[in-house]
């Protein structure tokens, strides 16, 4: 039986392997998609992001027991950073929830970026179609610990999810450019601590200048005490049905699936250039003169598209 | 290959830390390994239904509190059952001797004990990957 029929059987060793193929540029993976894309579309994929130590992964494992409480299934792709000097990675999200391990409802991957900045991993998208096609009820996507401005789950969700946490920094933090612009539902985890309430008063300040009709919900939670929980999945869902009844589930996808096409684009032109083992020995080339002062690199760089 | 090894760091049984497991896991990690660590106290089922999930090429599992002879042979077993056998399993930690052969009976490639180079161990996961 092919990968393709093993998938759409619920077998997750297919779908591991599947993940791992979109992964590695494997282009039956690619093929298999085209062939299931229609399938895709029925999950409700949840982005969650903040900055390290929030506690993503324990919001995470929570949210999932909450959903797996109600006997949907759950899908859950992790990120953590790849090494920019090796390219090694410590993937380190499942040691949050080794409870969900050995649920059959549940299946949990984790991906290094490789490289990939913004938050997320190239094949992330790929990891979330197959997931959709193995047919989970929900896909939480838990990017890396962010910064300010990797905004780049919010292309790939349906719903956003930023978990912030007290005490790292003034109110001009929550008013800034960039991450706090795109949630559509807030979390101030650890909601025990000093300045917690300060924290979601300052999100929910700035939420006020929100002219959108959907007004996103502060949530104060605790995560490892489970607090909060089930209030903030609820914010999720009414997220989702607000999405649906007001067509804007269908512009999002519309919006993101006009970038994934211009992704994919981009991704496919820069192997088509920089492939060829030929072309490497001509930027190699290149850098040299570009280094001696031979050449500039704004000519370098067209003389490499004039090959094209 | 032009792919990373994925490595599951693995600790089976009921040990109070993990701190050679960590030093394991950061050793591979700067060999360009993509390691998926599961942290303390895993039962076998949910290392391999880890191994499983995240389509590793090998499952490392660091061991101090002498129980190895039951935990170990036991995720070999279960490997079977789900018929995973392209996976490289192998062990370390404090692991007497005598206990190496019967476990490489059991089907664990390898047993690392202490004072063992991180490059001796980086070195056997890929020079015995199963998997192209």
């Amino acid at each position: 039986m092919d990968l393709a029929e093993r998938l759409l059987q619920g077998d997750k060793r297919a779908v591991a392997r599947l993940i791992s193929m979109a992964e590695n540029h494997d282009p039956e993976a690619v093929e298999i998609l085209k062939s299931l894309f229609s399938k895709t579309g029925k999950a409700h994929v949840i982005g969650i992001t903040g900055p390290p130590g929030a506690g993503k992964s324990t919001l995470t494992d929570k949210l999932a027991k909450a959903i797996r409480k109600e006997g949907k299934t759950v899908g859950i792709i992790a990120v953590d950073p790849t090494s920019p000097f090796t390219g090694g990675s410590i993937l380190g999200d499942r040691v949050r929830m080794n409870d969900l391990s050995t649920d059959p409802g549940v299946f949990i991957r984790s991906m290094g970026t490789r490289g990939h900045l913004g938050g997320l991993s190239k094949a992330t998208q790929a990891a979330v179609k197959i997931l959709d096609i193995y047919g989970v009820d929900y896909i939480f996507i838990e990017t890396v610990g962010v910064g300010q401005s990797e905004v780049d789950i919010a292309k790939n969700a349906d719903t956003t999810l930023m978990v912030m946490v007290p005490g790292l920094g003034d109110d001009i933090q929550a008013i800034k450019a960039g991450i706090m612009e795109i949630g559509d539902v807030f979390a101030v985890n650890k909601a025990d601590r000093d300045g917690a309430k300060r924290t979601a008063r300052e999100i929910d300040m700035m939420l006020d200048f929100n002219h959108s009709d959907w007004r996103p919900p502060v949530q104060m939670v605790i995560a490892v005490d489970n607090e909060g929980i089930d209030e903030l999945l609820g914010h999720l869902k009414d997220h989702k049905k607000h999405m649906e009844d007001t067509g804007k589930l269908q512009q999002r996808r519309t919006l993101n699936s006009r970038l994934e096409i211009i992704d994919l684009v981009q991704e496919n032109l820069m192997r088509m250039i920089l492939d060829k083992s030929k072309k490497e020995e001509m930027i190699n080339q290149l850098a040299v003169d570009v280094a001696v002062r031979k050449t500039d690199p704004y000519t370098a760089s067209e003389s490499i598209l004039k090959e094209i | 290959m032009d792919r990373p090894i994925r490595v599951l760091v693995a600790k089976p049984g009921l040990d109070g830390h993990d701190r050679g497991a960590k030093v394991i896991a950061r050793a591979l990690r700067d060999a360009g390994m993509e390691v998926i660590y599961t942290g303390l106290r895993q039962t076998p089922e949910q290392i391999v239904s880890a191994t499983i999930q995240e389509d590793v090429d090998v499952v490392a599992m660091s061991i101090l509190s002498g129980a190895h002879n039951t935990l170990l042979p036991k995720v070999v077993e279960l490997l079977k059952v789900e018929n995973v056998d392209d996976v490289l399993v192998i062990g370390g930690g404090v692991i007497p001797d005598d206990d190496i052969p019967f476990l490489k009976e059991k089907g664990i490639a390898e047993i690392f004990t202490p004072g063992t180079p991180t490059s001796v161990t980086i070195d056997y996961i890929r020079a015995n990957l199963k998997r192209k």
